[in-house]
């Protein structure tokens, strides 16, 4: 029996705005608990929430980014459950008027590409944190009041594979909006997962069931893919799917039940009297509209017609925002794109690896980065100096100012380097015959020996050029 | 001392001429309390070291005469935060708690010069309409200390109408400014939604909770609504509209000369009481003596204003609490052994019956499968009533009618059929409802007790509804008749 698979994504994506959604406590993560909180955040008595504005623009930008319906006249509403991390016993959320619905996102996999549609995106506030030791519990409320939106895509994606490239796909878009910085290992991104099967030829969605424990995209994509088995196994051997919400391991990789659903949840949702309703004007949507960053798809297709780079390249230059920008800025300052592209999916990844941090957090600039490059073109440097050169620019460092310091600078000047290369051919007779004798090898050896008498200042390509010019005398 | 021979402007008149200090008027007004409360039971926490404090503060700087708010002693509702004084909300959830920020209204009249003399009693985070819901004592009537006060803001009318105070802060939901007014003859105005921040209100139904003052006279009402109106930053609800000088219209021109009055035959129908009838149709005819017009109009659906708000007002009401669960403040029961424990017994223990009456009744209204029934049809009864009022406001100045169909009721009548004292609200319901400003004044006497009339404006128009009133007031005397010391009237 052949079966049709049906994955459902949720996913949340943490707003990087100054202050939370209702309150004006910053949003700062790493600080002692409850540090980031005011009379609102503890759900005090008498307090009120209002809206900070940012948020619901970063909501429209959302919607933008995924080419989602705004929606003109929208509100809030209360997700009544108690829990210790939710001080009010209610979240403010968006249930039946979310900011945005009817978005879509273009997907690849294996050279095919697919668009699938996202159902509604709502804007919420996030809860704080319960910890245990010993006796005790113990609440923070910290996180309490981040903002979130949540992305609901439609049951449009057919396997795990389109899975992680939906994800990957709605990372790199919201990223370019500069919105969050969409970082699963950092919870700013989080994913709920829910699939379901169906033999071929079945109009009615199989029962579903939910994945926990996903924290990251490979896991999803695993996850999914042992579900999907699991789910078939079930019903080959004429068994039936629950409705269950089950963890994944991350060590087996496999999914483990963790609770059977009977019904649903009552939240009790309705409108947040405390609250007035959001009417968001076509003037407002165009103004955020204009001042959208470009998004990933169309800078790729730059890269490639304007500027000559393959496919891959701009496809890897564009991975972020920021290399993006970083790379589109470098250009700019007259690098070649080619090289610039090389860097920076080359040494500039490495270092950033080794690093394990962001381009924005390091001392890399454009402006130095180009510098280093222009240098190379030039013939001022050779690539092997180069290495020197980017670690001190990785440091901060002037490349130019650099290169002069450590008198760095290449010995391209032929009337320079032609006393110094017979020096060395009259010092090795032995690789003059071999030379003669076809042994290529020799010319290698030579270029060594005149390398090691400049202190490898020497110009390879003008070496080269000379020494052989004088062996063929 | 009491205060039935002064109001605002006499008051101070004398502190500007020095004829009484702050610190006399502060000391004055904690003895009468010290008489006086022992049996009528209107405050539940005084404020008296910190008032007379601020008392000698202002004595020193002196009395700014152009403020006519400086050094006068007041009572604030305790549904109210007070910044380091004790606020309950009448309830044994927040029995010990001190909040640690001021409400608006609060902070604005603290920087006005009020002092606040302390926390009135109320029903239990003001549901109720005779203060019997304070899980703390009883408060009286000022006029026959046998009879409820009217609620839930009884403790802030009796405070007014014994002349322990001069004016308080109510808050009024369903009624609860006005029908305690009209219960203890004083003057008590529940604004537009909108016209003052509710930050610092402790919260029953958001969409209908409105603060207001209760004076003994119009113009002192007026002076109070100027000084607490306008917009909040810290309240999204509230109108940015600009707050007129409501008092600068209240004198001797005043008039409503040409005015037209509607007054809705619902108003006067089954279950309202005779004389209460009969006082409305006399101040209707003391209007026309003045030069307005008096027409019956109708608003068909007030009849089901009161199903209409014991959803919607306890469905906010039943989310609004949930955020007492024992675990950042309040009551907390100790006979707990899980999370589970700590929410169930905290809340068993620290609310009273009426309000898990209105926790389920709003639980149950919003649940899955009841929605559409309950809470949907009620906002859609909401509309109706909106569209009402509208049709009559279009071609009328306001509507008159009676607050309430009875006057005040005896202790213990009452508490034990939620649906008659539900039944109290009739009158006051719809004006929340449809977010409309009203007011209590006094309109006559029922057998010894005071008779309530209600003015209904246009939405942010208080200024016809002050005129209106001042002018019937200065027309009559009921507003000079006095309880006498002990409700033994």
């Amino acid at each position: 029996m052949n079966f049709k698979t049906t994955i459902g994504l949720e996913v949340h994506v943490e707003l990087k705005t100054n202050s939370k959604i209702f309150s004006p406590s910053p949003v700062e993560f790493g600080d002692d608990p409850n540090a980031n909180t005011n009379v609102i955040d503890w759900g005090y008595p008498g307090v009120l929430p209002t809206t900070n504005k940012g948020v619901v623009k970063s909501g429209i930008m959302a919607a933008l980014a995924l080419h989602a319906q705004v929606e003109p006249h929208t509100h809030f509403d209360r997700k009544n459950y108690f829990y210790p991390d939710n001080p009010k016993a209610y979240q403010i959320t968006q249930a039946d008027k979310p900011i945005a619905h009817d978005g879509w996102i273009e997907i690849e996999v294996d050279g095919e590409k697919k668009r699938v549609g996202i159902a509604e995106m709502h804007i919420e506030e996030d809860a704080g944190k319960n910890t245990h030791e010993r006796d005790y519990s113990y609440v923070d409320l910290n996180r309490q009041g981040t903002p979130l939106i949540e992305i609901v895509s439609k049951p449009e994606i057919a396997s795990p594979d389109e899975a992680y490239a939906y994800l990957e796909a709605l990372r790199q878009r919201i990223q370019f909006t500069g919105i969050s910085d969409v970082k699963m290992e950092e919870g700013s991104m989080r994913v709920d997962v829910n699939i379901s099967i169906r033999p071929e030829g079945q109009k009615e969605y199989g029962t579903k069931t939910e994945l926990k424990n996903l924290n990251s995209f490979n896991y999803v994509r695993k996850g999914l893919a042992f579900e999907e088995q699991r789910q078939q196994r079930v019903l080959m051997s004429g068994g039936q799917i629950q409705q269950e919400t089950r963890r994944f391991d991350e060590n087996t990789g496999q999914t483990i039940l963790m609770r059977v659903k009977e019904g649903s949840d009552d939240y009790r949702y309705f409108p947040e009297p405390d609250l007035p309703a959001l009417n968001i004007s076509d003037e407002w949507i165009n103004e955020i509209g204009s001042e959208m960053p470009e998004m990933p798809g169309s800078r790729r297709q730059r890269y490639v017609n304007e500027l000559g780079l393959t496919d891959y390249d701009a496809m890897v230059v564009t991975q972020t925002k920021e290399m993006a920008d970083f790379f589109d800025e470098t250009v700019k300052l007259g690098a070649d794109p080619k090289s610039a592209a090389n860097y920076l999916q080359g040494d500039v990844n490495a270092f950033l690896n080794e690093q394990h941090a962001d381009l924005q957090d390091t001392q890399l600039t454009p402006a130095n980065l180009a510098g280093m490059i222009n240098l190379i073109t030039d013939g001022t440097i050779s690539s092997k100096m180069a290495k020197k050169v980017f670690k001190a620019i990785t440091q901060g460092k002037e490349p130019k100012a650099f290169v002069e310091e450590k008198g760095l600078v290449q010995l391209s000047d032929p009337a320079k380097l032609q006393p110094i290369i017979d020096s060395v051919l009259a010092d090795n007779q032995q690789s003059i015959d071999d030379f003669n004798n076809g042994k290529d090898r020799a010319v290698g050896y030579l270029v060594g020996q005149i390398m090691k008498q400049t202190h490898g200042k020497a110009n390879p390509q003008v070496v080269n050029k000379l020494l052989i010019a004088s062996l063929k005398k | 001392m009491n205060y039935f021979e002064k109001d605002l402007t006499t008051l101070h008149d004398d502190l500007v001429a020095k004829r009484i200090t702050v610190t006399d008027l502060v000391k004055a007004t904690f003895d009468n309390i010290a008489t006086t409360d022992p049996d009528l039971k209107a405050f539940l926490a005084l404020n008296k070291d910190a008032a007379l404090k601020k008392a000698a503060e202002m004595d020193e700087k002196g009395i700014d005469a152009d403020n006519v708010l400086a050094g006068i002693p007041m009572a604030i509702k305790d549904n109210i935060v007070t910044n380091g004084l004790t606020t309950t909300a009448a309830s044994k959830m927040l029995e010990n708690f001190v909040p640690i920020y001021d409400a608006t209204v609060v902070k604005t009249l603290n920087s006005k010069g009020i002092i606040n003399v302390g926390k009135t009693n109320m029903d239990e985070f003001a549901m109720g309409g005779s203060t019997e819901n304070s899980a703390f004592h009883d408060t009286k009537n000022a006029w026959d200390y046998t009879r409820v006060p009217g609620g839930s803001s009884g403790g802030s009318a009796a405070a007014v109408a014994s002349g322990e105070v001069i004016a308080a802060l109510g808050s009024d939901t369903g009624g609860s400014i006005r029908q305690p007014a009209s219960f203890n003859g004083i003057v008590g105005m529940k604004p537009t939604y909108g016209r003052i921040s509710r930050w610092g209100l402790i919260a029953f139904a958001s969409s209908l909770d409105e603060i207001g003052p209760m004076t003994r006279t119009v113009k002192d009402n007026a002076i109070l609504l100027s000084a607490i109106a306008g917009h909040d930053d810290h309240d999204l609800t509230t109108s940015t509209k600009e707050v007129p000088d409501f008092a600068a219209d209240l004198n001797a021109q005043t008039s409503v000369k040409g005015m037209k009055i509607g007054l809705p035959k619902e108003f006067l129908g089954e279950g309202v009481d005779q004389d209460v009838k009969d006082a409305i149709l006399a101040a209707a005819d003391k209007y026309r003596e003045l030069g307005a017009t008096v027409d019956e109009v109708s608003l068909p659906h007030n009849k089901y204003g009161v199903a209409a708000y014991y959803i919607i007002a306890s469905s906010e009401a039943s989310s609004n609490l949930q955020r007492f669960d024992g675990i950042r403040y309040g009551h907390r029961s100790k006979d707990v052994k899980n999370l589970e424990d700590v929410y169930v017994n905290s809340r068993t223990e620290g609310f009273g019956d009426e309000v898990k009456r209105r926790i389920m009744l709003g639980t149950f209204s919003l649940s899955a499968g009841f929605y559409d029934a309950y809470f949907k049809k009620a906002a859609q009864v909401r509309t109706l009533i909106i569209n009402d009022f509208q049709a009559v406001l279009k071609d009328h100045d306001f509507i008159m009618g009676p607050v309430a169909p009875t006057p005040a009721f005896k202790i213990g009548e009452e508490i034990s059929d939620p649906m008659t004292m539900y039944m109290n609200d009739i009158l006051t319901i719809p004006v929340n409802l449809a977010g409309l400003p009203g007011m209590s004044i006094p309109a006559g006497f029922a057998k010894g007790m005071p008779v309530g009339m209600q003015l209904i404006g246009r939405p942010f128009d208080e200024a016809t509804l002050y005129k209106a009133g001042y002018v019937f007031e200065q027309a009559t005397d009921f507003h000079k008749q006095t309880p006498k010391q002990g409700g033994n009237n």
